[in-house]
């Protein structure tokens, strides 16, 4: 599938519903693009797996043997397979095209929270409730991981990876990132239980949101505090936070049916937006906050889930039983090849 | 030139086997034959049938048919009409296929030596058969004639052997010069020219066999081939049936064969038939065995054969040529073997031979004497009651001081343990769990043990001596204030404290004799306690610091020594003695991290850098080169600790000191695992830390003093010794401002959020399936969701506040709102629910929803219980000042408790006493 269009010279953020799919599977956990954003996942907690074209709005597969909700789901580079983590405690690994279960992960003692391949889809790295990041080596077959990383104190609630770096968001309030390559372990400490990290695009940052409702943005090498962006409610739920296509933008899911999104650089004094239904902050402060952007309203219930196309405007969002699919204003639907 | 050089590298390379031909241009790759048309043919292109697996394929007719390939008509026929048909014999042949015809078929056809041409091995039946017509012939010695008329059937080996001077009958190699063990001419060896009358013959083999000259050499004497004849019957070993000639001439024949009885019994066999007295020939009528029933001449015929001509003892075989059977083994004899075989009564079997030497006589011991003291009596050791660890290590240690001390060689067999016994027989120590702690330590410790053990009791009555002289000497204020509020703290549960079973100073015996004594005068209530034991050269600090460690030791060791071994993680840190693995670096305080995150001073200040090591094959998946390439360790390096110093445990910072046993135990609990997780961090905004701070000692404190039944909490004493004032957690004032505060903020609202939630979730509980489906599922976490239980509701958003307040006024609570209560009872950030509030969960099938009731039921049976305790330590607590407001929330519960389950009610009528006895 091909964009044509040149993009455009700023960024446009997704405001535009293109794409509604009801899902039919519970309530959505999560959902995922693949490596290149023409197919995602969802992940539903009627322990099914689907797989959809969120463009065309068409079901493509439905991948069932979980023995509990699905929590989150990975599609490794080459989009052979998938892998999932659920409440069952297990992590799957699936072939993409049988729609089986290729190998299944057994070993956690609390629900996967979090799951990702590496870039070659050797290895998967699991995240847990029970405290531990495990990975799984997808090549051979033995049951047990890899290696075990449990020097979190409390349960795991998001996993990133990069090239060589396991990313490790817990609810004991640290960001763990663990360097493969100078083999030594950064714990950030941040204090509120993290629901969400991730890298950005160019590897040098890294957002983490909390549960005191604030998205924070870290250098990923000294552990400095490069923005916070607030306004949007995130006390209770594991919601997602995104960084948009360019790295522009910083995105997060909220409580109340939005979602919000944040320039990354584009520094403003006091609560942004000038948002009315935003309950009145308490203003920390000396530190640089973030600029509202946008606040996209989805839906009345939660946001729980936020996925960024790897290389377009283009949005997903879970809520409730549904997925939809944003894009940027000037996007027509009718133009979308494929 | 590119293309030439590679050419010439291709020239180097070595190929095996014949390349496959090139592809022509548009030639289409052939096919694989596919799986069922693959046909098994024979060497003539003809399919091979498979029939009968025991025939290994033998097929006939035209696919097992009459038929042939043409049809039922074979091809040969021809009609008679015009030609008369020739008769055609049929043979076997013209029924077979050409295979079984060939050389290894079943009618083969090649040419093949016949029997006269064949090898000169011989047939020894045979051979004895035309001996025999040779003999019976009415020429004697005609057989012999054929021989010599015959072909030669010498092979070529024979007759080199010969050119070299070998004869039949012969061994091949050097002569010897001996007696010449006498062979007797084989049956089997053709005999060439006349027979000699054997009574000669053998009277001359005799002689020779007398006469020994001295220059003679013999031949070597000839092997015996191995007697190869497969047994065939079932009769039994060396079992020789009756000789057929001898059994149908009867008696008389036997009788009458007298004639050469001094000579040869072979020969005399073998011609026996020809002797007979009545004259007959056999050979020439051509009778083979017997005559006809009623023929005249046979009066034998119905001679029986009396049993008496058979053996009936087994003894030494007659001097027969034991060719009474047809097969059996010839055998070699001197006249000396008689003497020599006297041990042996019996015929030796064939390949046998008797031993030279007689094999040694068994030696035969007599039984051990028993010692004149012995008593067959077993003498059982005293039964140690199951589980009773304190009586094992009492034991243990009487084992290992006590009796030790006296002569091990005194010592009875009985009173040694597996251990004991172990070293004495010197065998390596059995990997695996030590039985007791005592076996942590080394032979060393133990003897200081036992050191100690006696100097404590010196001490003992060199104090009684001293008791009336108090030396306050060294009392100083502190010591002394600490001593009394230690002593306030601990009470009646000190009663037990210390006892010996477990020295927690074990490695300085003068530090764990004074902790003894100190413990003692403890019991004893004196107040200056520590005071006397003080070692004189003691700085006032190490006092303090010892006498706080004394403290914390006394408390520890007291709960811990009753159920210690229960609490050991043995599969974890058995392999040494008294050392733990301890993570290396740890994360530190999170106290000024938390003031730096509140100051918005990220970077050093919040960020802790640890080493690292990832495991290998993890590094290889990850195409990234292993740091550490020569170290094997995986995760955060470790360090050993001592694993029983008090101050391991001390750096962890306690909470609060005026927490009485629960909490202490629970401490020990997360100490005993080794690995301190801290409890989840519960994220409160600003203003409400400190109120949440508040509940939680709030309800700590309730709970302790349920627990344990005594006055109210002392706050703990702000310094307790020198040394350890600036280790004090802060929380000390934190708690005692949230006391101040407590009196006089009205709490009704916040308990309402607690414990109204709960059973309004008992009620229509229906609602919250995510929450329970969170349930930590692992034990361990038990404590940590206890504590959640009263944080997140206090640190809850304003969106629970107002939840609360709906259930309080009774309405009907929301599914949301229910839900978002739940969530606060969740283990980490929950999930959301399926369904906004708006919705009413009208999407939420069912049959889902009554599964997930069920499977929670238990899990939340054990929480109310929980719920129930604390509320009641709340009631208590603020009896006084909530008097009606209390009975109100009782009714409440206890309504919708009833609603419930029986076993919840019964919880609810019991009084908070007995609830907390469960």
């Amino acid at each position: 599938m091909a964009f044509p269009r040149p993009r455009p010279a700023r960024p446009e953020l997704p405001r535009q519903r293109v794409q509604t799919l009801q899902c039919g599977q519970g309530a959505v956990r999560a959902a995922r693009f693949n490596a290149d954003g023409n197919y995602c996942l969802t992940c539903g907690s009627d322990k099914t797996l689907k797989l959809w074209n969120p463009h065309k709005g068409t079901a493509l597969r439905t991948y069932q043997g979980h023995g509990y909700e699905v929590l989150d789901a990975a599609g490794s580079f080459d989009n052979s397979q998938i892998c999932s983590g659920g409440a069952d405690k297990a992590v799957a690994l699936w072939d993409v095209t049988t729609g089986q279960v290729v190998r299944k992960y057994r070993g956690h003692a609390g629900k996967v929270n979090c799951v990702q391949f590496n870039e070659e889809a050797t290895v998967i790295v699991s995240g847990s409730i029970d405290s531990t990041v495990r990975c799984w080596d997808c090549r051979s077959r033995r049951p047990d991981p890899i290696q075990v990383l449990d020097e979190a104190k409390d349960g795991i609630s998001s996993v990133k990876l990069s090239a060589h770096e396991i990313l490790t968001g817990s609810v004991d309030g640290r960001v763990r990132r663990y360097d493969l390559r100078s083999g030594q372990l950064c714990s950030d400490y941040i204090g509120s239980p993290i629901t969400s990290v991730c890298f950005s695009k160019d590897g040098q940052c890294v957002l983490a949101a909390s549960l005191d409702s604030t998205l924070r943005l870290l250098d990923k090498d000294t552990g400095e505090l490069l923005g916070e962006y607030t306004g949007h409610r995130s006390t209770t739920y594991r919601l997602d936070c995104v960084l948009n296509e360019q790295d522009t933008h910083v995105g997060c899911a909220s409580e109340d049916g939005h979602v919000y999104f944040w320039d990354l650089l584009e520094v403003r004094e006091g609560p942004g937006g000038g948002l009315g239904t935003l309950p009145a902050l308490a203003e920390p402060p000396c530190p640089p906050q973030g600029s509202l952007a946008l606040s996209l309203p989805v839906g009345q219930g939660v946001v729980q889930s936020l996925a960024f196309h790897p290389r377009l405007s283009c949005l997903l969002v879970a809520t409730q039983g549904q997925v939809t699919l944003w894009r940027e204003d000037t996007f027509q639907p009718q133009g979308d090849p494929d | 030139a590119a293309v030439e050089s590679s050419d010439s590298e291709e020239e180097d390379l070595v190929s095996y086997g014949s390349a496959l031909q090139p592809l022509q241009e548009g030639e289409r790759i052939k096919k694989p034959v596919p799986l069922q048309e693959q046909t098994v043919k024979d060497a003539k292109g003809r399919y091979q049938r498979f029939h009968g697996a025991f025939t290994g394929g033998f097929s006939a007719g035209y696919f097992n048919t009459v038929g042939t390939k043409e049809g039922w008509t074979p091809s040969a026929f021809v009609s008679s009409r015009q030609k008369r048909a020739g008769r055609t014999i049929l043979g076997p042949e013209d029924f077979m296929d050409e295979e079984d015809l060939s050389e290894f078929g079943i009618a083969p056809k090649d040419i093949t030596t016949t029997d006269d041409f064949a090898s000169k091995a011989k047939d020894r039946i045979k051979e004895k058969a035309r001996q025999i017509a040779g003999v019976v012939a009415p020429i004697p010695g005609t057989t012999a004639f054929d021989d010599l008329i015959g072909p030669s059937k010498i092979t070529v080996g024979v007759e080199l052997l010969r050119k070299m001077g070998w004869k039949e009958g012969q061994g091949i190699g050097p002569r010897v010069k001996r007696k010449p063990c006498r062979q007797k001419p084989d049956p089997t060896v053709k005999i060439y020219g006349c027979a000699l009358p054997p009574g000669l013959s053998e009277g001359s083999e005799e002689e020779e066999d007398e006469y020994q000259p001295e220059n003679v050499t013999f031949a070597p004497k000839d092997v015996m081939p191995v007697d190869l004849t497969p047994k065939e019957n079932v009769h039994g070993l060396g079992y020789k049936g009756l000789d057929p000639s001898q059994a149908l001439f009867g008696a008389s024949g036997r009788e009458h064969l007298n004639l050469f009885t001094g000579g040869s019994e072979e020969t005399s066999n073998l011609l026996g038939e020809l002797r007979h007295s009545k004259g007959r020939k056999l050979g020439i009528t051509g009778q083979a065995f017997g005559v006809g029933a009623l023929e005249e001449e046979d009066d034998d015929i119905y001679a029986t054969d009396t049993l008496s001509r058979y053996d009936t003892v087994l003894k030494d075989e007659e001097p027969g040529d034991g060719l009474y059977g047809w097969t059996a083994p010839k055998q070699y004899k001197s006249k000396k073997r008689p003497e020599r075989e006297f041990k042996y009564i019996g015929k030796i079997l064939a390949g046998f031979s008797l031993a030279s030497k007689p094999s040694a006589p068994i030696k035969i011991y007599p039984p051990p004497s028993l010692p004149r003291n012995y008593r067959p009596v077993h003498h059982f050791r005293p039964v140690l009651t199951a589980g009773d660890e304190s009586c094992h290590l009492q034991k243990a240690l009487e084992e290992s001081t006590g009796k030790l001390e006296s002569d091990p060689t005194h010592q009875s067999r009985h009173a040694l343990n597996a251990a004991q016994r172990r070293e004495k027989l010197g065998e390596t120590e059995l990997k695996g769990p030590a039985p007791s702690v005592l076996e942590y330590l080394s032979e060393k410790d133990r003897e200081r043990l036992k050191e100690v053990k006696q100097a404590s009791e010196q001490q003992m009555k060199a104090k009684i001596v001293s008791q009336q002289s108090p030396s306050s000497r060294f009392q100083s204020a502190s010591p002394e204030d600490a001593t009394h509020k230690w002593q306030m703290l601990l009470g009646g549960q000190l009663a037990n404290a210390g006892s010996s079973d477990f020295k927690p100073f074990a490695k300085n015996p003068e530090k764990q004799i004074r902790y003894e004594n100190f413990v003692k005068s403890l019991k004893k209530g004196e107040k200056d306690a520590l005071a006397r034991f003080f070692d004189p050269t003691m700085t006032e600090w190490e006092r303090g610091r010892e006498q706080e460690e004394f403290f914390r030791a006394a408390v520890f060791y007291r709960s811990s020594s009753s159920s210690l071994s229960s609490r050991f993680t043995r599969a974890k840190y058995e392999d040494d003695v008294d050392k733990v693995e301890v993570p290396r670096d740890q994360e530190n305080d999170i106290d000024d991290k938390e003031t730096a995150v509140k100051m918005k001073m990220f970077g050093k200040l919040t960020r802790d850098n640890f080493e690292w090591h990832p495991d290998k094959l993890l590094c290889k998946r990850f195409n990234v080169r292993d740091p550490y390439p020569d170290s094997s360790i995986v995760g955060l390096p470790k360090v050993k600790r001592d694993k029983y110093s008090v101050f391991n445990f001390l750096t962890v910072p306690e909470p609060t000191t005026s927490v009485t046993q629960a909490a202490k135990e629970k401490i020990q609990e997360s100490n005993s695992l080794k690995k301190p997780k801290k409890s989840s961090r519960w994220d409160v905004s600003d203003k409400e830390k400190e109120k949440k701070d508040s509940i939680s000692e709030f309800i700590s404190l309730a709970r302790s003093k349920a627990d344990a039944q005594q006055q109210p909490p002392v706050p703990a004493p702000e310094e307790c010794g020198t040394g350890t004032t600036e280790t004090l957690p802060t929380e000390v004032t934190d708690e005692d401002k949230n006391q101040e505060e407590e009196s006089g903020r009205p709490p009704m609202d916040l308990f309402k959020a607690i414990f109204v939630s709960s059973s309004d979730e008992k009620s229509s509980s229906s609602e919250e399936e995510s929450d329970e489906e969170q349930q930590p599922t692992t034990s361990e976490r038990e404590s940590e969701t206890t504590k959640q239980v009263a944080v997140p509701d206090s640190s809850s958003s304003n969106l629970q506040e107002s939840a609360t307040a709906t259930t309080d006024s009774g309405v009907s609570s929301l599914p949301a709102s229910k839900q978002e209560l739940d969530a606060a009872e969740e283990f980490g950030p929950k999930l959301p629910p399926a369904f906004s509030s708006g919705r009413f969960c009208k999407h939420l099938d069912k049959k889902e929803k009554h599964r997930k009731i069920k499977e929670r039921h238990k899990a939340k049976k054990e929480r109310k219980r929980k719920k129930e305790k604390k509320k009641k330590h709340k009631k208590q607590k603020n009896k006084g000042k909530h008097k009606n407001k209390k009975s109100e929330k009782d009714s409440s519960s206890d309504t919708t408790d009833s609603s419930d389950s029986l076993s919840d009610m019964d919880t609810t009528g019991l009084s908070p006493k007995e609830l907390l006895r469960r």
